[in-house]
């Protein structure tokens, strides 16, 4: 019976949990990119560097609180310079708005020339936060690193495996679940966000309405924003920071959206935790988890791993490649907000 | 002479300009270096021409293709590590031949009886058997020497074949991806090539057994002479003699011999690096000219009504789906050509080396500031960006270095500021991308016969 309950803590402890706030943070990143998609009709592939850029200015701001000893005591200080970043992300966002992405919608350029824009601001955007702080690694999560330590867990249960919740996976899906519920809530009940699915839906009833696209256009960037720096500032938090990282996070985002339904924020969510489950079940060594459950003479003696975690991405572009061949609109059929 | 005509003597004169300065103010050497990754970039930027300005394909895996063509020439130029055959070479093959298996199982399955779960049964149970011989081959390739070897090595042929090889390498891989997203949204190619380049990448540098990964394979056979032995050869020494022969009489008759050497190991290097140019431009030549005899057939005049108007050409019967699946192989094998070409040219194989920003982003600018849907504005765009390329990285620390003069030596920000000067390249070179794109898409080659 304890072996039962240790290969369940072992699965929850290394898979359900890391799982869950992965996947929050690919969720959210994917609502971001799906919602540009529904609004601006491109796919952004600035989003990962777009994330970077805003989690160093927290991490920049963080360093200058933690100058002046202003701290959040257990809670991480970054939570603090949180607001700021968003702005700053915003006004970036803005800024490229208006020097790159506005020219080509006036000119009803091909989605495909927008996109290729958009890798321009890429490399701009990963140029800039390269430049500010390096390739390196940074840990800038400060404040108590874990709710319940595994020891604390062993104490409690009595079991040999322990059960260790960290604050940035507590803070991750708390948060996430506050922001998707405000998302959910502004594009189904406010005024704007119904004026936002309509464009989404038919750009040309939409202006007939009277429906305002600068607007439009700049609320959703106002979204993006949001979303983007607490997606980045989040998986910052739990696995620290690394331009590469976050560059290499465009993959798993895409198939997110693309799995849940282009432009549909219900399947940027469901599509950001199918991900994030099949990159963490299938990179997962499986050999201490059936040490626990099967008889001594079974136990295996290899890994018990369905691929090695450095191509944990494979997993993201294998998705994507069943989902293009079997449904190419996704889960929740795409296109609509 | 038509107002065209006058743009490419302009362009090539002043490319040739450029490479004369080089050659009188540096050295020959360096001039030509700089001429032969010229030459194979315009030949990756002939390739991403022909996906984006012929068809609107928009390519963000281009690093993944040469980087396959690269490991063609490991895999067709080395010799093989016998011992290393011997230990795994068998299990390497029966790993391979039961992952074949199960995918043409696994197709005859769906085929015949329609059943996803047989389909993807036989998958996983492929997958799974593979990857037992696979993780055993692997274990027993990479412990046999595995500071020198510790990889299979290659057939041990030409080097030359290697470029067809590469070819179709990374033909083969664009047909795979070119089958699964062409034909549904625009954009799905873009992520599916995004995401095969970064596969691709991660099994070279992981695969040890493969590709030695970041151990890096150096010593890869050359198609041309060493210096070395040039500098034995006699014809040789009699031509470097009768070249300097001015110049060796000013000199003391003690000091000839030895100032003959010294001409002579120049010269050697010179001459190793023209025969490297001329290959390269036979090669683009002949890219040049099938590529223009291509665009001028039917076929051509097929893809250019595609690109301006899908809905139009699908009407009058044309199968868009094909001839976007046709020009995207063409253009990822002309890219897995350089690869190999540029492998070859450098003498090793260094996976490590391969970042998006050098072989996917830098060709991109290439093509749209050359002028896309003109071959001759890739060799331009090739030429020009290459150079400024080579240029931005002092131009970052000069930034740097001046912004910051009025700081002290040590002063942390200073210090960081010129640790980190060369990624002003990659916000400089997205700058040149954006301008170009917004204020003169044409480029600087405009295409010539826009209007059909």
């Amino acid at each position: 019976m304890t072996d039962i309950l240790n290969a369940i803590v072992l699965l929850l402890n290394f898979v359900f949990l890391p799982g869950l706030s992965y996947g929050s943070q690919l969720a959210l990143g994917a609502l971001a990119v799906t919602l540009v998609y529904a609004i601006l009709r491109f796919a952004n592939f600035a989003q990962g560097d777009t994330m970077a850029l805003s989690t160093v200015m927290t991490i920049l701001l963080t360093w200058l609180l933690q100058h002046f000893g202003i701290t959040l005591g257990f809670m991480p200080t970054a939570l603090l310079a949180l607001p700021l970043a968003i702005i700053g992300c915003l006004i970036y966002i803005m800024l490229v708005d208006t020097f790159v992405y506005r020219y080509y919608r006036r000119q009803k350029s091909k989605p495909i020339t927008i996109v290729m824009a958009s890798v321009g601001v890429m490399f701009v955007t990963g140029g800039i936060v390269r430049f500010v702080l390096g390739p390196d690694h940074h840990i800038f999560a400060d404040g108590e690193r874990f709710i319940i330590t595994a020891r604390e867990f062993k104490a409690m249960t009595g079991l040999a495996e322990g059960l260790a919740i960290k604050t940035s996976q507590f803070l991750t899906i708390t948060i996430a679940i506050l922001l998707v519920g405000f998302v959910f809530y502004f594009l189904q009940r406010t005024k704007t966000g119904k004026a936002m699915r309509a464009y989404a839906d038919n750009e040309d009833l939409a202006l007939l309405s009277g429906i305002e696209p600068h607007n439009i256009v700049r609320v959703t960037w106002i979204l993006v924003a949001i979303l983007t720096t607490i997606a980045g500032v989040l998986y910052g938090l739990d696995k620290g920071f690394m331009a590469t990282s976050y560059h290499q996070l465009l993959l798993p985002t895409f198939a997110a959206v693309i799995v849940g339904g282009i432009g549909s924020p219900p399947g940027a969510i469901i599509g950001g935790f199918v991900i994030s489950f099949s990159e963490l079940i299938l990179t997962y060594a499986y050999k201490k988890f059936f040490i626990y459950l099967l008889p001594e003479i079974l136990q295996p003696d290899s890994l018990l791993q369905f691929l090695g975690t450095e191509y944990k991405f494979a997993v993201s572009f294998v998705i994507l490649v069943i989902v293009l061949l079997l449904r190419p609109t996704g889960i929740f059929k795409g296109k609509v907000i | 002479m038509s107002r065209y005509t006058i743009r490419v003597g302009v362009t090539f004169g002043t490319m040739l300009l450029l490479l004369l300065t080089v050659g009188f103010g540096q050295s020959w050497s360096v001039c030509l270096s700089i001429l032969n990754l010229c030459l194979i970039s315009a030949i990756m930027a002939m390739g991403v021409n022909i996906q984006w300005g012929y068809a609107g394909l928009f390519n963000v895996g281009i690093m993944g293709f040469t980087a396959l063509g690269g490991l063609s020439v490991v895999l067709i130029s080395k010799d093989s590590v016998q011992e290393a055959v011997n230990a795994g070479g068998m299990k390497m093959l029966m790993a391979l031949i039961i992952f074949s298996l199960s995918i043409v199982l696994s197709h005859y399955f769906y085929k015949r009886f329609k059943s996803k779960w047989m389909v993807s049964a036989t998958l996983l149970a492929g997958y799974i058997i593979t990857r037992y011989f696979y993780l055993d081959a692997a274990q027993s390739i990479e412990a046999i020497n595995p500071a020198f070897s510790g990889y299979l090595g290659g057939l041990g042929l030409p080097v030359l074949l290697s470029w067809i090889t590469g070819g179709l390498f990374a033909a083969a891989a664009a047909w795979l991806i070119g089958k699964i997203s062409l034909g549904l949204r625009t954009d799905y190619l873009a992520i599916a090539t995004l995401g095969i380049s970064e596969i691709i990448i991660a099994i070279i540098k992981n695969e040890d057994w493969l590709s030695r990964g970041v151990k890096n394979i150096t010593a890869i056979p050359r198609p041309v002479p060493y210096e070395i032995d040039l500098q034995q050869v006699d014809w040789f020494k009699e031509m470097v003699a009768t070249v300097y022969a001015g110049r060796l009489d000013l000199l003391p008759v003690s000091e000839q011999a030895s100032a003959l050497t010294a001409y002579a190991s120049d010269a050697s290097i010179v001459l190793v690096k023209l025969c490297y140019s001329g290959l390269f431009i036979a090669v683009l030549l002949l890219i040049i000219f099938l590529a223009s005899l291509a665009l001028d057939s039917p076929w051509g005049r097929m893809i250019r009504a595609i690109r301006d108007n899908e809905i139009a050409a699908s009407a009058m019967g044309k199968n868009v789906t094909k001839r976007h699946l046709q020009i995207f192989v063409i253009g990822s094998a002309i890219a897995g050509v350089s690869g190999a070409m540029l492998v070859t040219y450098n003498g090793q194989f260094t996976p490590g080396s391969y970042i998006p920003l050098r072989y996917t982003f830098l060709i991109w600018v290439m093509v749209i500031v050359g002028g896309s849907g003109n071959n001759l504005g890739s060799v331009v765009g090739g030429f020009l960006i290459w150079f400024l390329w080579i240029e931005a990285e002092p131009f970052g620390f000069w930034l740097a270095d001046v912004s910051t003069s009025f700081l002290d030596k040590e002063n942390s920000i200073r210090q960081h500021l010129l640790n980190n000067a060369q990624y002003i390249r990659l916000i400089f070179m997205g700058a040149v991308l954006l301008v170009v794109m917004r204020f003169s898409p044409d480029g600087i080659l405009p295409e010539t016969n826009k209007k059909l």
